[in-house]
């Protein structure tokens, strides 16, 4: 990974009286296996530098070599937390490719199954977060809720993590019987506890001091590392792809952009925690509203795309995600590239973390949600 | 003007702190709302959904039929190579030749569950299963044969 003589590099680059530590592969605090130089003077962070390829399981190399229904199963291993919102995103480009209608009642079943992922992943982000800083007893309260909806999951598409839901045309299987009751019972817990996070958390004095202006992340500065996601959106740049670029129903949907302006650690965290309400909100639209119908549009049992160039954004729990593929008319693909929202908001953590402590490096890297499968595939 | 700033400030994070701590001795004293699970102990009562992907079994009926076909769908559609047929020629009562499946071989271990050989199957000859208690000390239990011994195929399955 990281061979000697680029660590005799690192040093001789150093200033008198720096010191050059490793963070990761094995950290408990990157959340998997993130490797992060980082050169000290005293306990001032001077430069942060990733080293990726820990995990680098060669994705979009293996996806060139499996068929169009085939593929879609990997790409829940990028970024498992929002393993339905990635398989969406390569479903729609077949999709597109193969000029596809999908029926109303999948597209809904997508959106609801989207919006209920996006939810369990900013409730995993907000306990280990809460870990990352200390404070231990928040994470089994996220997880009482994201139980419930892995349970939904585990009933709906037999998995709990990662479900392979969707399949190009629509979904795998219909919902099931006890979705809508399974779903509503969710809602009244999550509204229940809800004001938990916030009597637990958002308002402890010492999480506040950890989290505002710690991490200062402009909007400019954002714009240009290409950031996205709820890191974006905490600098007060508009970048939900379900607005900007509306797939399936998301145009006919109430929900708003959730934007702040403080762009510090605090505003990231604010974001995330009002999108959960705005998922709620969409996912209240929707659970009465299921139309009926086929849960699949019938395609051909080997897929061929024409030739040419196809590619599909969607917004996971942690930003932009594009799939690209490019086609030359077989049964697999000729190149298939996915932009992860990962790769982009990791990039920015040299630029937040250079002049501030050591401490603070955690808690700036809880706020950009980084999942580390997702940013080296 | 410092000073009540000073104090407003202490006021403020002693009561956030409180609040927190309210919260933690509401769960204290209230064991009913406590929802952990003691895995192995509840082995009994676990109900895990029908959909649950376990593993991929092939349902024999009582007369030890099966109603696989041999079609290889199943093979086609596994991105992983999990599944393997194997034929073997049977004679049908005429005394004709007929292919048949000899061994229907499934790697555990190669398997990440995506259903799509299910999916695949047009005479629905395998089905998952919901056991997922899969860990074993040598790999080799890992890779099964999923048609029973001396089993044939279901009359009227094509």
């Amino acid at each position: 990974m990281y061979r000697e003589t680029e660590v005799i590099q690192d040093l001789a680059t150093a200033g008198e009286g720096d010191m050059v530590i490793n963070v990761g592969p094995q950290h408990p605090a990157t959340h998997g296996v993130l490797h992060l130089v980082i050169t000290l003077n005293g306990e001032t962070i001077k430069k942060v530098e990733p080293h990726l390829g820990y995990i680098h399981r060669s994705i979009e190399k293996m996806c060139e070599s499996l068929s169009y229904r085939q593929f879609i199963y990997v790409t829940s291993r990028m970024d498992y937390l929002s393993a339905h919102i990635n398989n969406h995103a390569c479903a729609m480009c077949v999709e597109k490719g193969l000029q596809v209608e999908v029926p109303p009642r999948a597209q809904v079943i997508r959106v609801l199954m989207d919006e209920l992922t996006r939810i369990a992943s900013h409730e995993l982000w907000w306990g280990a977060m809460a870990m990352d800083l200390g404070a231990f007893t928040p994470f089994f309260h996220a997880f009482r809720e994201r139980e419930s909806i892995n349970d939904i999951m585990e009933e709906t598409c037999g998995a709990r993590l990662t479900m392979n839901y969707m399949v190009p045309g629509g979904v795998m299987h219909d919902l099931h019987p006890n979705f809508q009751q399974r779903v509503k019972d969710f809602l009244q817990l999550y509204k229940r506890k809800i004001h938990e996070y916030d009597e637990l958390v958002t308002g402890n004095i010492i999480f506040q001091n950890r989290m505002k202006n710690i991490g200062v992340l402009k909007a400019e500065d954002a714009i240009s590392y290409g950031c996205s996601g709820p890191t974006a959106r905490g600098s007060g740049v508009s970048s939900d792809i379900r607005k900007l670029y509306p797939y399936e129903i998301y145009n006919k949907l109430e929900f708003d952009e959730v934007l702040e302006t403080g762009c510090d650690s605090f505003a990231r965290y604010m974001v995330r925690i009002r999108e959960m309400q705005q998922s709620i909100r969409i996912v209240e639209q929707l659970i009465d509203n299921i139309p009926e119908g086929d849960f699949q549009a019938k395609t051909k049992a080997v897929l061929k795309l024409p030739k040419g160039e196809f590619y599909t954004r969607v917004e996971t729990a942690r930003g932009e995600l594009g799939v690209y593929i490019v086609s030359e008319g077989g049964t697999t693909p000729y190149r298939i590239k996915f932009r992860s929202p990962g790769f982009s908001n990791l990039s920015v953590l040299d630029h937040i973390a250079r002049g501030s402590k050591i401490g603070d490096l955690v808690a700036m890297m809880g706020t950009l949600d980084l999942v580390i499968p997702d940013i080296d595939r | 003007m410092f000073v009540i700033k000073y104090i407003k400030e202490v006021w403020t994070a002693v009561r956030s702190l409180l609040k927190g701590m309210k919260r933690t001795l509401y769960y204290f004293t209230h064991h009913k709302e406590i929802i952990t699970q003691q895995y192995p102990d509840n082995r009994d009562t676990l109900v895990l959904p029908e959909r649950f992907k376990g593993e991929v079994v092939m349902p024999h009926d009582e007369n030890n039929e099966h109603r696989c076909t041999g079609c290889q769908a199943c093979e086609l559609a596994c991105p992983n190579g999990t599944i393997k047929v194997i034929f073997k020629n049977d004679l049908t009562p005429e005394g004709k030749k007929k292919k048949a499946i000899d061994k229907l071989v499934y790697h555990l271990e190669l398997c990440t569950m995506c259903n799509l050989c299910i999916e695949a199957c047009p005479s629905d000859a395998i089905k998952m299963a919901q056991t997922f208690e899969h860990s074993v000390f040598d790999r080799n239990q890992l890779t099964k044969i999923l048609n029973k011994p001396g089993s044939k195929i279901m009359e009227g399955v094509e």
